[in-house]
Order: structure tokens, then C-alpha cells, then sequence
């Protein structure tokens, strides 16, 4: 195992017009760590997500995965989870396992399709039929069973029961590695923190915040989602 | 079904206290062994890193042993666990007259209570407490 950061951010910044999203931001994270990336809407987290996966290009700083700049060989060893549904509304489960099977050497199909099946999803089954907590799962499902190195989960609870919620929790920890870390934006602190081994929190686009969830524990004698409704009350 | 934590103190603190309750009621009795990380990190849904830490905790205290490949097992020792037994027991003692105390009961009457209603046949002093809930 390495001790190279899995991301380091240096001076990220972006700017959508004259909105400044991101200013200067600096990151590294370590590997084999489930990072939550916690902050109010608006914040800049799918910001910073798309620009580690190179949807976005930044103004000016770096970023770079496992050693790389973003880009091709960074993207081989990112696994994303947008915040919305991506696969096409035509598209059967199947097509959907195709699809990832094509476009990623790191796929492992047996891996999804087992865990489709322990879901009691059918591959023959149209998008478009299925629940919204279904159709959440299976995207989780596809994402997670690449063997990356950094797994970058946009919101993957939002909008899903409880019950839908502690299965896409439990995939998340069964699945990763000692190897490769899991960033996992969301607002539902509470259901993720004992999840979680260290949490970001942003705020006017820089790292307000960075520790593990027990040292915060520890230190302040509250929990993350407490102190986060501390540091952001409205 | 994960494990329900409190927010005031370290998940990895509260994770050991549910193991250590486990070796002291002797679901994992003395010499066994003890599910990996894994295993417990997925049942409670916690990080399989605040797991370990746990279990190092516990190992520290002499409750668990590595053995180098055979996994963690429970200490052997039964004096240990009767002594941290007894400790556990003092404890819920302490806080059940503190409680009591709050309720404005005198040191006399808690004794008095403690005294007379463990005495009475338990299945008597369960509905007794049943009904105070």
C-alpha cells in the first residue's frame, strides 16, 4: 500500500460568471478512507466533484487522482456517481450492465449482477419501470462494482427510504478497499456519519473543516451532524 | 440491524462498550472467537476503520487477543471477566440510585428498595417495574 494521497487539490478555484463557486482550494485525502464531503446547498460540492472527475475544468489550481492529472488516466480510476439517474430511459438493467462492461476495463460484471440478483432486480427489467429507489440502487450497484481506486458519490441517499438507505449503505462498506477511498457528498449527516471516517465541510467555496468523525467526537463532546447544524445555522 | 449510537462520544468508544458487553454476558464466551472487522462493521454499519479501532481498545484492556492467524479470540481469563463482571454490576448499582435520587428519594429509602424488591420473586418485581414505565 502507498501513502500517495488518492486526490490532492492545490488552489482549486472555479467561477461560473461572476459567481465564485470554488476560491483557492486546498485537499489531499488518503486512501482506504470513507470521506463524507458535508456542506449547505450551494456550497460548491458538485462543483468539486465534477471537477475531480473532469466534467468540470478549473480556473486555475490542479487536481490530481492517484498521481495523475485529471484526465483519461485519472478517469480510469475514478468510479462516479452522479446525483441524478444517467442510463438511458430505454435502456433494460442489462443494457445498463453492457454499457459499463464496455466503457470500463475495471468492471466486474459477476460482482453487479450478484448483487442485482440479492436485490430481486431482473435484468430483463426496463428502466423506466422501476421505483426510484430501485433505479437508485442499480446505479450504486454499477458504480461500486468497478474495481477504482476513488469511488466519488454524489448524494447517493438522497431521496431513497430508510430501508433503501441502509442497503446502499451497506454495499458502500462492503464493497470498498484498502486501497481506494469513497467521497460521499450528502446533506443526511445523521445517516451516514457512523459511516464515515472523516468528514470536509465547505463553506464559501474553501475546506472549513477537516478531521475524522470520533476526533470531533472526542473533541467537542457532539456529534457531526450536530456540529454542522452549529457551523451553518441559517 | 445496525447498532444505535449515542451522538455525546466517539462511535469507536460506544462500539467497544457493545463488544466488551458481549464477552461480559458471555455471548462471546472465554477462549472463542470473535466475527472480523468485517463482519462487525457491516453489522453495526459502521467504518470497518472505527471497528478496528474498537477491537484494539479491547485488546489493550487484555479483553481480546490476536492470535496470527486464527483471528481474535476472548481472553481465557474467567478471573478477568468475573472482576470486570462485578465492576459492570457496581455501576448499573451506582446509576440506578442516582437516578432514584433525582426521582427525591433519600439514601434510606433507596436502600430500602434495593433491599426489599430484590428480594421479591422476580417475575413480581418485573411487572412492578413494567408498570412504572
Amino acid at each position: 500500500m502507498t501513502e500517495q494521497p488518492i486526490l490532492t487539490c492545490e488552489g482549486l478555484a472555479k467561477r461560473y460568471g461572476r459567481t465564485e463557486v470554488l476560491r483557492g482550494l486546498d485537499l489531499s485525502l488518503p486512501r482506504g478512507r470513507i470521506i463524507g464531503l458535508l456542506g449547505p446547498n450551494g456550497a460548491g460540492k458538485t462543483t468539486l466533484i465534477k471537477l475531480i472527475c473532469g466534467l468540470l475544468t478549473p480556473d486555475s489550481g490542479s487536481i490530481s487522482v492517484a498521481g495523475h492529472p485529471v484526465g483519461p488516466e485519472s478517469k480510469a480510476v475514478v468510479s462516479y456517481l452522479p446525483e441524478r439517474p444517467f442510463l438511458g430511459k430505454w435502456m433494460t438493467v442489462r443494457d445498463g450492465l453492457d454499457l459499463f462492461q464496455d466503457f470500463y476495463a475495471d468492471f466486474d460484471r459477476a460482482k453487479a449482477e450478484d448483487m442485482l440478483a440479492r436485490l430481486g432486480v431482473d435484468a430483463g427489467a426496463r428502466l423506466t419501470a422501476l421505483s426510484k429507489g430501485t433505479l437508485e440502487k442499480v446505479h450504486l450497484v454499477l458504480v461500486m462494482s468497478r474495481n477504482a481506486q476513488l469511488y466519488v458519490l454524489d448524494e447517493p441517499i438522497g431521496g431513497v427510504d430508510p430501508a433503501a438507505r441502509d442497503f446502499i449503505l451497506s454495499t458502500i462498506l462492503t464493497n470498498y478497499n484498502e486501497e481506494g477511498s469513497i467521497l460521499i457528498s450528502t446533506h443526511l449527516i445523521a445517516d451516514v456519519e457512523t459511516v464515515l471516517d472523516e468528514v470536509l465541510f465547505l463553506r464559501d467555496g474553501t475546506i472549513a473543516l477537516h478531521d475524522t468523525v470520533d476526533h470531533i467526537r472526542e473533541e467537542r463532546g457532539v456529534s457531526v451532524d450536530e456540529l454542522f447544524r452549529e457551523v451553518f445555522k441559517c | 440491524m445496525p447498532w444505535r449510537f449515542q451522538s455525546d462520544s466517539p462511535i469507536y468508544l460506544q462500539a467497544a462498550e457493545v463488544i466488551r458487553l458481549r464477552i461480559l454476558t458471555g455471548e462471546y464466551p472465554p477462549g472463542s472467537h470473535v466475527p472480523s472487522v468485517r463482519e462487525l462493521a457491516q453489522e453495526a454499519a459502521v467504518n470497518p476503520n472505527t471497528m478496528q479501532r474498537a477491537l484494539s481498545l479491547l485488546e489493550e484492556q487484555g479483553l481480546l487477543y490476536t492470535q496470527r492467524t486464527a483471528g481474535r479470540t476472548v481472553t481465557e481469563s474467567e478471573e478477568l471477566i468475573r472482576c470486570l463482571r462485578l465492576k459492570q454490576a457496581r455501576s448499573y448499582v451506582t446509576d440506578c440510585r442516582q437516578q432514584l435520587a433525582r426521582l427525591g428519594f433519600s439514601p434510606e429509602e433507596i436502600q430500602a428498595m434495593l433491599r426489599d424488591w430484590n428480594a421479591k420473586a422476580a417475575p413480581d418485581g418485573e411487572t412492578d417495574n413494567d408498570k412504572k414505565e
